[in-house]
């Protein structure tokens, strides 16, 4: 581990006066400690950031809004988030293990990083973490790799549980800087790796993530994440699928489906989503909806079942949900 | 249980990789000094400090150190407190082995670190037992036979502990589940989810 000083700042103020060059902020630190000690990271100023004010989960003008350094753990418990969101609450729930989910942050999931073994071994050659210096996981081992959204240089899988419950629900996070406060949807938060995978996302330098917001919806109190993988438990998805379905009379008034395990950031399937609008809920019209669900799909040499894989993940979704009254 | 004592062993493979880790952090901490008035300011620090001075309570009681901030909780316990009944399993929050409690809630030692916790309450596996009476746990995890090497077992009785006060052991399916973070290479999971079973229902 390289060495890097410390600094505990009391409000978010003073965070960002101290955030700079060569500066990380640290919250839950299940990202950033593990990166750190692989040299992945080399943060010269670690920015301990779990004194600041950015807690709470209230629902403020319809919208459900969390604080960034909400723990994983609490928010899925929480009756604001397991009732009127259990998609949320289930892709909390399917993450990492209970250890990691008292420790980890909203802000902090929404920002780690891929477990791609080469990014995560600096003795590899990796466009993320060098940029320039080559991609070996497009020819090598790529079983866990995305196929969707993937370009010559970048073929890692966007990691987090959470956020495809949230590009689902339409999230947005809201986030500050030394030049004042902003909001992003969380759809366009994070980039498509094309020839720059180092950028993974809209934050300028020192900007910090302070909470995020989901807009009201009846309807996704019947939703669901079902997460495909090797492992029953502690696991990271092969294949995953978010769905919340607006369903009267044995029909799909309204669907969101994202998926996740497949694509280099949380990918949003509006084709699956346009499909199901107005379709019985029956089992042959669920798995024409989710036909469309690899659409574009890149599969590489060890990851050509995931397509398939994903299509099944969505209508065992759709299904489930259909089934409850 | 049946171990010798420290002692007896004259200097023991562990003193001797504490002082040596000792001395290893201090080198460290002294490459990595801006100045020292930046670890004078330090404490619950407000500049970037390369030494941090922390305050834990560990198994109730109150211990003060002064440590590089890239010290983890894993090692100050290990390394400077003694308590070496934490285990160092992956060091990379993939096994359970250094479970536990901060607050009263279970973490990864390994992906804690020491500078962040002034103030904060630790249990460590030996702050469990109350003098030569186990805990409820680690009776359970006797009679159930929940182990083998045993070196996964604090992490996994630390687990536990938390697991039952969570009121998660409701079921097997649920305790292999709330479990699930708690890695054992020798396969002892029936014995291990019987001994969070039994030590549940008897609350």
């Amino acid at each position: 581990m390289r060495p890097y000083t410390y600094a505990a700042p009391g409000t978010v103020r003073e965070a960002l006066a101290l955030a700079g060059d060569g500066s990380a902020y640290l919250a839950g630190g299940t990202t950033l400690v593990d990166l750190v000690k692989l040299e992945v990271m080399t943060p010269e100023h670690v920015l301990d950031i779990t004194r600041l004010p950015l807690r709470g989960v209230a629902v403020r003008d319809g919208a459900l809004r969390i604080g960034a350094l909400e723990r994983m753990a609490d928010v899925a418990e929480h009756p604001l988030v397991a009732g009127p969101y259990p998609v949320l609450a289930e892709a909390l729930l399917r993450s990492a293990s209970p250890q990691i989910r008292n420790m980890a942050t909203i802000g902090g999931n929404l920002l780690q990083r891929t477990r791609c073994g080469y990014f995560r071994d600096t003795a590899s050659a990796c466009n993320k973490r060098v940029p320039g210096s080559g991609c070996p996981a497009l020819t090598g081992e790529n079983r866990m790799h995305a196929i969707l959204g993937t370009s010559d240089a970048c073929a890692a899988t966007h990691p987090s549980d959470l956020a495809v419950a949230l590009v689902a629900l339409d999230a947005s996070v809201h986030l500050a800087s030394r030049d004042g406060e902003r909001s992003v949807k969380l759809a366009d938060f994070y980039l498509l790796p094309g020839g720059t995978p180092e950028k993974e996302n809209a934050l300028r330098p020192g900007e910090l993530i302070t909470s995020v917001s989901v807009p009201a919806l009846a309807w996704a109190e019947r939703s669901t994440y079902v997460k495909v993988r090797d492992r029953s438990s502690y696991e990271f998805a092969l294949t995953s699928a978010a769905v919340a379905l607006d369903l009267r009379d044995g029909v799909v008034r309204a669907a969101r489906v994202a998926a996740g395990g497949v694509g280099t950031r949380p990918w949003r399937l509006p084709a699956v989503e346009a499909a199901l609008t107005g379709a019985p809920a029956r089992e042959d019209a669920f798995e024409a909806a989710a036909a469309k669900a690899a659409d574009g799909a890149r599969p590489l040499a060890h990851n050509a079942f995931k397509p398939e894989l994903l299509r099944r993940t969505v209508v065992r979704a759709l299904l489930e949900l259909a089934g409850r009254s | 249980m049946e171990q010798a004592s420290e002692p007896e062993r004259g200097v023991s493979r562990r003193g001797f990789l504490a002082t040596s880790a000792a001395a290893a952090a201090l080198a460290a901490g002294t490459a990595g000094a801006p100045s020292p008035a930046a670890a004078a300011t330090a404490g619950p620090a407000r500049a970037g400090a390369s030494v941090v001075r922390v305050t834990l309570r560990v198994n109730g009681r109150e211990r003060t150190l002064s440590l590089d901030p890239r010290v983890t909780l894993l090692d100050a316990l290990r390394e400077r407190l003694d308590l070496t009944g934490t285990k160092k399993g992956c060091d990379r929050g993939q096994c359970g082995a250094c479970t536990v409690h901060v607050e009263g809630r279970r973490v990864l030692s390994c992906l804690t670190l020491a500078a962040g916790l002034d103030g904060k309450a630790v249990t460590t596996v030996e702050g469990l037992a109350r003098g030569d009476e186990l805990h409820p746990v680690q009776r359970a995890f006797l009679e159930c036979d929940g182990l083998q090497c045993g070196f996964c077992t604090p992490g996994q009785i630390m687990s536990a502990v938390a697991l039952i006060r969570e009121g998660h052991a409701g079921s097997e399916e649920e305790i292999r589940e709330f479990m699930s973070g708690n890695i054992c290479r020798c396969g002892a999971y029936p014995g291990i989810v019987a001994a969070v079973k039994a030590a549940g229902e008897r609350g």
